[in-house]
């Protein structure tokens, strides 16, 4: 039943890709986070998706079913966005108040994209799943 | 006498283990459409088809008694060229992607159909005279 592998592939990248939901929402939930007395805002994070080989067959890689994986969550070592507030509780030495390296507008195109690779792979899902059932009822 | 009723099936089934298998490869380029460096793949199913049964169609192959059952598939898989460039170099094209994944869903569920069609004859051709 090579179908059934299909739930394992399209699994695999419906949990990386809320993975990247959830760091696209914690990037979002700090785009106006300032920067502590250490003087580092938050630093926008992104996931790097990778492949990962779920079945062997003939002791080989089978390389029809490849999943996905969150293989790191990297930091953007952009400079913070810098506002001259003087009177800002957090204000630095010059007046400068720092936030957080967090674009708004790139984070809400990749959860656009995260969300439509999530459902692709459910639809995915579907279709194996309605596949699988009509398979079991053959010679009924 | 029982092969010949049965031949059809088996070519039947091997076509619905191939539509199977291009079901996962197509799944697995879906999943892997935003992993960096990820090349899409794919096969001819008509090649492997006939690869997989000996044959150019249901009829010549089951004449001619080439047919191997139980003979491991192996499409051999061909990397798909994408027809806009990424950056990350991914070549999977969702667009084709997903409609090669309706598309085989759809004769995967033919197929099922035939086999069907043919454990109903041959049902039918094992009763007997009398029964209903």
């Amino acid at each position: 039943m090579s179908m059934l592998r299909i739930f394992d592939v399209a699994g695999s990248a419906v949990s990386a890709q809320s993975q990247r939901l959830n760091v696209v929402a914690s990037n979002l939930a700090n785009a106006d986070t300032v920067a502590g007395p250490d003087g580092s805002a938050y630093k926008a994070r992104q996931v790097v998706f990778q492949t990962v080989m779920l079945g062997r067959r003939q002791g080989a890689d089978d390389p029809a079913s490849a999943g996905v994986t969150v293989s790191t969550v990297t930091e953007s070592q952009a400079p913070g966005r810098r506002v001259h507030d003087p009177r800002h509780p957090s204000a630095d030495a010059e007046g400068y108040v720092t936030y957080s390296n967090v674009s708004p507008v790139e984070e809400m195109v990749n959860m656009i994209s995260a969300s439509r690779s999530y459902q692709n792979n459910i639809e995915v899902m579907n279709t194996a799943r309605s596949l699988l059932l009509k398979t079991l009822q053959v010679g009924q | 006498m029982i092969r010949q009723l049965t031949a059809s099936l088996e070519f039947h089934g091997q076509s619905l283990l191939l539509r199977a298998e291009r079901q996962r490869l197509i799944a697995s380029n879906i999943a892997n459409a935003d992993t960096p460096g990820y090349k899409a793949r794919d096969f001819n199913f008509a090649d492997a088809l006939r690869t997989a049964t000996g044959s150019a169609g249901p009829g010549e192959g089951i004449a001619a008694g080439v047919m191997s059952p139980g003979g491991r598939l192996r499409p051999d898989l061909r990397h798909a060229l994408a027809s806009q460039v990424h950056l990350d170099s991914n070549t999977v094209d969702m667009d084709r992607e997903r409609a090669s994944f309706a598309d085989n869903a759809v004769k995967y569920e033919s197929t099922l159909r035939f086999i069907n069609g043919s454990v109903r004859t041959v049902l039918d051709a094992m009763k007997s005279p009398g029964q209903p």
